[in-house]
């Protein structure tokens, strides 16, 4: 089945989210579409399967223009999605979550689970799947939960399968296995949109790839005849230095050492299973894994969000196993958290009350009970010219602020004082070239100034280029140190000891 | 996936976990039940506790039960300080729930044996009373059930069995019990869709848009009541439904005339509960309610339409509450008093809680209520030492308890109370 879009048009408001685009699907192809966030991928997407309708142009299957007027009628032409954010339901089970909304029935409209396990089955065999059709959603590892989702659109008889940022929480080795069944699907027959913004990943697994930018085809091609370099232009839309700029390593003195750490969740499982490391001024630790392998509530325990259940943590040589945040914070750790909706910033407040959330008691701030707002403005100005928050005042509330911009207001208030480590979780999650730029930029100035700094990161190739030492998280424990201030690091072995295979 | 489940780990260092802190309150309460049972139900006593348990005139009489008070409950005190002890042990652990549950259903007969020492009390006769209490409690909470189960969280059900209840004096009184019945359900429909339009078309907090359901009831139904009623009362004077006993199962001694010997309400009860589970766990619309109150955009992105199902679901959760409601009046006294559910719609909510949001636990939790409350209407009248007032507080204490205490972490549906958007 061949899919074409053309002179697509959406607009949100006075935002373009898609303009004029053309795009060419083919059946038996891979076509990889390339771009930042919010460069209109999503939306595109979202339009081929029914979730939003056009405001201008056609798609035609097969030569045929067709009409979607909602989320059922994609699927219904043969077009399924697999959205980043997987849509399935946890307390289900797998048979459940493929045939809901197309359920098997008999009579008094009973529910056929036997039938839909077969057919779960069936699928399974013809594409090397492998997935039990009885196991619960939330039992299962998000590579598997995967297979699922894509189960789900064959299921529906799918011919066009979209795949959205597919990679983004699998390991390296899960992404191996999950391009061996794009390229299983593929050779039957099927067309595959694989949408990514990371050009290695597209550079091997697609036929054909289109680049968007600011809602625009800004790039098509063929991967053979591509370089990383002249995609991330395409896309970014200037030259881009992949390189971090970095001062040679010269460790201090240890400013934080963590012993036999043992952590609980809020279930009682342990999620951090003795761990013992340490931080040293002037360097950059990263903390490589697959999210939920316990690196939350590590960093958690580490800033005192969290109780250890077990052992001890020092920081600049006193115990502070049991010191609030505040404290920790005032002897000048720096806490970056991984999500800055829910714990990194009150979208509801100004940007300048945002910019004194963590020093608003101190006596520049503040004078018996009151707050001294005049200061707290002069200061908040300060840090968005200093930091480079781009807003047209400090008195819009935070959530109003892009993601990028919302990050960096992040960033200067943990940084723009008297520091000695940063923690920096997820640092630039879902933010823009530039934004990643700046804000690697300003952790490694930190660094070459002396502070230690701990980043953790599900983005593989960020911690890589940024440390000085990785540290590898398995299920909660430590399972590798790689040292790379004493030359490169095989990636492939970090690879495997994310995915617990010790090498 | 937890790092946990996998790994063999960290036992040698001590922790405390959620768990061994839970554990060790259960042994607490346990023994405090062991010092309570020693030291006044078993104290405190004389004679014979004697129970009937069965009527003179039935088919089959059984013999009374006759209970030597003091020695039983020493014996019960020994057993609870047993239980008590092995909560503080490690092997105690794993039977905490199971240990407490045993604990005060033993520390309850205890109860009942000193309350009745020296006296005879009709067991059936309290079973009996016990599903008929339990009757608008199962229906409230399974009208939360189906309600919360599409995410909606349905506060407004205590108003929803008062317009119920209103409507089936009003209705009966003027076309008799079955249009009465049928009104009831259709008014309780009513409110559910108002509510569902209310929070899922306009998006209205959704506690307080039950909160208003309920006083607007509540206001309205009092003024009717008090100005109405009282100079019209042919208007509230509606026919009872009489309890019907079902052939052969209604003659089986102790059982029969406990659950087949009853009236429409608790037949129509347990119909409900059964056809709702099988609605909800077997069937294809009910895979799609489930599917609505856990992911909803999930739904959505497979074509089910959210917000036609929150409709159909909360309507439908109001027709059974409103089915309930028409207990308090066609299926017991047959007219309408201000404010008669006394707060049995919220006690409903707390069933549907410690019910896990299934319908047969639902039913369970109402019996566990309907207990309290016959209990106490029963002993009132064998005259205790604990005034009576006292008593009438047990089916909220009950309700306390159970809410705080034995609840744990049972999970609602993951969007419970969360308006859905589109995209």
């Amino acid at each position: 089945m061949d899919v074409e879009l053309r002179g697509i048009t959406k607009r949100f408001g006075p935002v373009t989210a898609n303009d004029n685009v053309n795009l060419t699907i083919r059946a038996g192809e891979v076509l990889g579409l390339l771009g930042e966030n919010g460069a209109g991928k999503s939306t595109m997407m979202n339009i081929l399967s029914g979730l939003y309708s056009p405001d201008e142009g056609q798609i035609l299957i097969d030569g045929k223009p067709v009409d979607f007027e909602g989320p059922g009628d994609g699927i219904a032409a043969g077009i399924g999605m697999v959205h980043q954010h997987f849509m399935l339901v946890p307390v289900f089970t797998v048979a459940e979550n493929v045939i809901l909304g197309v359920e098997p029935t008999g009579r008094l409209d009973y529910l056929d689970l036997k039938t839909a396990r077969a057919q779960v089955r069936d699928i399974n065999d013809k594409y090397g799947l492998e997935v039990d059709p009885d196991a619960l959603i939330e039992e299962l590892p998000v590579g598997i939960q995967q297979r699922v989702e894509i189960i789900k659109v064959l299921f529906r008889s799918a011919e066009v399968l979209i795949l959205d940022e597919p990679t983004a929480v699998l390991t390296p080795q899960e992404v191996e296995d999950f391009f061996g069944i794009v390229k299983s699907l593929r050779d039957a027959g099927k067309a595959i949109v694989f949408i990514t913004h990371k050009l290695h990943e597209i550079l091997e697994i697609a036929d054909r790839i289109n680049v968007l930018r600011g809602g625009r085809i800004t790039g098509e091609g063929d991967p053979k005849s591509l370089t990383e370099q002249q995609l991330a232009e395409m896309m970014v839309g200037r030259p881009v230095s992949f390189d971090v700029q970095k001062a040679p390593f010269k460790p201090g003195e240890t400013l934080l050492e963590a012993r036999d750490l043992v952590v609980l969740n809020d279930n009682d499982d342990i999620a951090v299973d003795r761990a013992s490391f340490h931080i040293r001024s002037g360097e950059v630790v990263g903390i490589a894994g697959v999210q939920g392998n316990g690196q939350s509530e590590l960093i958690e325990t580490l800033t005192g969000l969290m109780h250890a259940a077990s052992g001890s943590v020092s920081f600049l040589g006193k115990d502070v196993t049991h010191a609030s945040a505040r404290e920790r914070h005032r002897m000048g750790m720096a806490h970056v958290p991984e999500d800055r909706h829910k714990s990194g910033m009150i979208a509801n407040f100004t940007i300048y009350e945002n910019m004194v959330l963590n020093t608003y008691y101190e006596d520049r701030f503040s004078s018996g009970p009151s707050i001294k707002w005049p200061e707290v403005l002069k200061t908040a100005a300060k840090y968005s010219v200093d930091f480079d928050v781009r807003t047209p005042s400090i008195y819009l509330k935070a959530g109003n602020l892009s993601g990028g911009n919302q990050q960096k207001m992040v960033v200067a208030r943990e940084l723009e004082r008297e520091t000695k480590l940063v923690i920096a979780s997820q640092p630039t999650r879902g933010l823009d070239v530039g934004s990643i730029e700046y804000i690697h930029k300003r952790l490694m100035e930190a660094r070459d100034e002396g502070d230690g700094v701990l980043i953790v990161s599900s983005e593989l190739d960020e911690i890589m280029s940024l440390s000085d030492r990785i540290l590898v998280m398995f299920e909660g424990r430590i399972v590798a140190e790689f040292d790379t201030a004493a030359g490169p690091v095989d990636k492939n072995a970090v690879g495997l000891a994310m995915a617990g295979v010790h090498a | 996936m937890t790092a946990a489940s996998t790994t063999d780990t960290a036992s040698g260092t001590k922790m405390e976990t959620h768990k061994d802190r839970q554990a060790r309150i259960y042994g607490a309460v346990l023994l405090g039940l062991a010092v309570l049972v020693a030291g006044v139900f078993a104290l405190d006593t004389a004679g014979d506790a004697t129970f009937r348990l069965s009527r003179p005139r039935d088919p089959w009489v059984v013999p009374d039960l006759v209970v030597p008070a003091a020695p039983f409950n020493f014996f019960v005190a020994a057993v609870l300080a047993l239980l008590g002890l092995r909560q503080f042990m490690r092997g105690g652990f794993k039977w905490s729930t199971v240990s407490i549950a045993t604990g005060f259903a033993i520390a309850v007969a205890a109860f009942l044996v000193w309350a009745t020492a020296g006296k005879s009390f009709s067991l059936t006769g309290m079973l009996s009373a016990t599903v008929v209490a339990a009757v608008p409690i199962a229906l409230g909470g399974l009208a939360g059930v189906l309600s919360e189960r599409v995410a909606v969280v349905n506060i407004a059900i205590e108003g929803m069995l008062l317009a119920g209840a209103f409507t089936g004096a009003l209705m009966g009184s003027l076309l008799g019990g079955w249009g009465g019945l049928l009104c009831a359900v259709l008014v309780g429909g009513m409110f559910g869709f108002i509510l569902a339009a209310l929070v899922v078309t306009y998006r209205m907090d959704q506690i307080i848009a039950g909160v208003v359901i309920t006083l607007f009831v509540i206001g309205v139904t009092s003024y009717v009541s008090s100005q109405v009623f009282s100079e019209y009362r042919f208007l509230n004077n509606a026919p009872v439904f009489r309890a019907w006993k079902i052939p052969l199962l209604g003659d089986i001694p102790m059982i029969g005339p406990v659950l087949f010997n009853q009236n429409l309400f608790v037949y129509g009860a347990l119909i409900l509960v059964c056809a709702a589970t099988y609605y909800l766990f077997h069937t294809r619309y009910g895979l799609r309610a489930r599917s609505v109150g856990e992911h909803p955009r999930a739904a959505d992105t497979l074509g089910i339409n959210v917000y036609r199902t929150r409709y159909i679901n909360v309507t439908l959760a109001g027709m059974v509450a409103g089915f309930g409601g028409a207990w308090f009046t066609l299926g017991s006294v047959g007219r309408f008093d201000e404010n008669m559910t006394g707060g049995l719609g919220y006690i409903g909510l707390a069933a549907m809680i410690f019910g896990r949001w299934h319908p047969v636990g639902a039913l369970m939790a109402a019996l566990i209520f309907g207990f309290a409350d016959s209990l106490q209407q029963k002993l009132a009248i064998v005259r205790t030492p604990i005034p009576s007032e006292f008593l009438a507080m047990a089916p909220y204490f009950a309700t306390i308890i159970v809410v705080a205490g034995f609840v744990g972490r049972s999970r609602p549906p993951a969007a419970d109370g969360k308006p859905y958007v589109k995209e």
